[in-house]
């Protein structure tokens, strides 16, 4: 307890002090934008993970908070930052939505249901010009200059996001949303309303999910709907952070996602820049083949796999 | 008044009738045997009690209420508590969890709901496995998680879906022990067994079924000597003897 503790203040002081320390703009993006990751992934995760329903359509909520940040501009005329607080709450209306349709289904059905609903999404975003301006997109004028507001904001949100999953998991509700995740019927059963429960473990993953998408707008200044309704960029980068880092643990998300952001900058900048320019083309294939070996290798991920990692690099240190 | 009215329970499948106008009652503090051989329709009654699937016709009464239509978690609320044949453990929770997140059925605080489920273990004998996962359990430990999960919501009436199928003969003795044990807290039971030991030890009286229509109900030892239930199991040959 003291030794994990003692971790949490000394990572918390680093994240706290990084933009003073570090003043490169390039790092703090990077890091803002995992950052957004790693709420992105912790809410597919409380979904996923805990309660064992795969989305494969977080981009709905994603893009849905996005745009509802965009809108508050260009038609509502007010900042993009009320987007922060509606673009979750415009998300929990989709998601109620959503769950009415998908959260019939179970297991496999469920995730192509949503990545369905994904799709459909992202087709009314780019034909709906009249209200998303289409492929356009919507630009805004950042509010900052430098990126640090940015990341304290990202912080914030994300400390927030990583806080109230924990509290769900560690009450009532984790051991409700486990259940269902182990065996529905069962949870049935022993007197739990799995409708009910199923809805608050989607509305709550849509609400941080739109709020992160909020985020984005407001950080970035531009969307448009093949960025932000995106079947790749958005989710399945959700599913890969939460598998990497380390399904149904808290922590899994938070490192997956700083393991992803930089795995795909590394690859996408050609290793920053060092290494042969073929690379930034293979991207995508070495991406691939990252998520075949940690299934493979890692199945549950960095962090739920940590151990059996640890004893791997004990066991090369002792015969080197 | 009975604690569980069972009315002219008809449930179809398609054209296949499992279970054909079967009327019984349970009285409280009672243990109410269900015989049948397999296929006869025991699980399904089960099923259609706690509306797992919906009943085609005929009622099912509970404390003078009727129960048909209503969720299945709220019929566990108002305290009819079931174990499944084929086990359903919460595979990757501790036993501790699995009982926890049922006794949350009643339990309003996370103390209330440890507590609880930790009294439920001692009295079903789990206590020394509260920390393993649910799926290293073997078969027996299993079937008694079922039943101490389904303890934990403080039922009135526990159905016992062959709680006691796959044990060894020790664990048999254990199960029925265990059984007796419930009974003697003032929980009514009503049980779905194959093994007639089981049946014929501890139940008050027994309702036999085959074909989904009921063949026979009495105390154990008039339905185990009636011919047609003798018929049933073994076979025409069998019945004068």
């Amino acid at each position: 307890m003291k030794k994990r503790n003692l971790a949490f203040l000394v990572g918390g002081v680093v994240f706290l002090l990084f933009p003073l320390v570090i003043h490169s703009d390039y790092y703090q993006h990077l890091v803002i934008i995992a950052l957004m990751w790693v709420v992105v992934g912790s809410s597919w995760n409380l979904l996923a993970g805990y309660t064992g329903l795969v989305s494969f359509g977080h981009a709905i909520f994603f893009g849905t908070g996005a745009y509802t940040a965009g809108l508050f501009i260009t038609k509502v005329g007010v900042s993009a930052w009320w987007g922060m607080m509606f673009g979750g709450m415009v998300s929990v209306v989709i998601g109620l939505i959503v769950g009415l349709i998908c959260l019939r289904l179970r297991g496999p059905y469920f995730a192509l249901a949503t990545l369905a609903g994904g799709e459909i999404f992202r087709l009314a975003a780019i034909n709906w010009e009249s209200l998303t301006e289409g492929m356009v997109g919507i630009l805004i004028i950042q509010t900052f200059q430098s990126k640090v507001p940015y990341y304290y904001i990202a912080l914030a949100m994300t400390i927030l996001c990583v806080y109230v999953i924990h509290l769900l998991m560690k009450a009532k509700w984790g051991y409700y949303f486990v259940s269902i995740r182990e065996d529905q019927d069962a949870a049935e059963s022993l007197g739990i309303n799995t409708t009910l429960y199923k809805n608050v473990s989607l509305l709550t993953s849509a609400f941080f999910t739109g709020m992160a998408g909020a985020f984005y707008m407001n950080y970035m200044g531009f969307i448009d709907p093949e960025v932000v309704y995106s079947l790749h960029h958005i989710s399945i980068m959700a599913i890969l952070v939460g598998i990497v880092g380390g399904v149904a643990t808290i922590l899994g998300p938070a490192v997956g996602a700083f393991v992803m952001v930089g795995v795909q900058e590394a690859f996408r900048s050609a290793l920053f820049g060092v290494g042969p320019k073929w690379i930034s083309q293979a991207h995508a294939l070495v991406f691939g083949l990252l998520v075949i070996f940690v299934i493979m290798f890692l199945a549950n991920g960095i962090v739920g796999d940590w151990p059996k990692i640890k004893r791997t690099v004990l066991r090369i240190k002792e015969s080197t | 008044m009975a604690l569980l009215e069972v009315k002219n329970l008809t449930k179809s499948f398609g054209g296949l009738r499992a279970v054909d106008n079967v009327s019984f009652h349970v009285e409280e503090d009672e243990i109410f045997g269900l015989i049948g051989p397999n296929g006869s329709g025991k699980t399904t009654i089960f099923n259609c009690i706690n509306n797992y699937f919906p009943v085609t016709a005929g009622d099912i009464v509970f404390k003078g209420k009727t129960i048909k239509g209503l969720k299945t978690y709220k019929i566990c609320r108002l305290g009819i508590g079931r174990t499944f044949q084929v086990v359903k453990p919460l595979s990757r929770m501790t036993v501790l969890g699995n009982v926890t997140a049922s006794a949350f059925c009643r339990a309003r605080t996370m103390e209330e709901a440890q507590g609880e489920a930790y009294r439920v273990l001692e009295f079903c004998g789990l206590v020394h496995e509260k920390d393993k996962l649910a799926k290293s359990l073997p078969l027996g430990g299993r079937k008694r998680l079922e039943i101490a999960r389904a303890l934990a919501t403080k039922p009135e009436l526990l159905l016992l879906d062959e709680t006691a199928a796959g044990l060894n003969p020790t664990e048999l003795d254990a199960a029925i022990e265990l059984m007796r044990k419930i009974r003697d807290k003032g929980i009514t039971i009503l049980i779905v067994e194959h093994i007639m030991k089981v049946i014929m030890t501890i139940s008050n009286r027994v309702h036999a079924i085959n074909f989904g229509q009921t063949i026979a109900e009495g105390t154990p030892q008039k339905v185990a000597n009636n011919p047609v239930v003798i018929e049933a199991y073994l076979g025409d040959g069998y019945a004068q003897g």
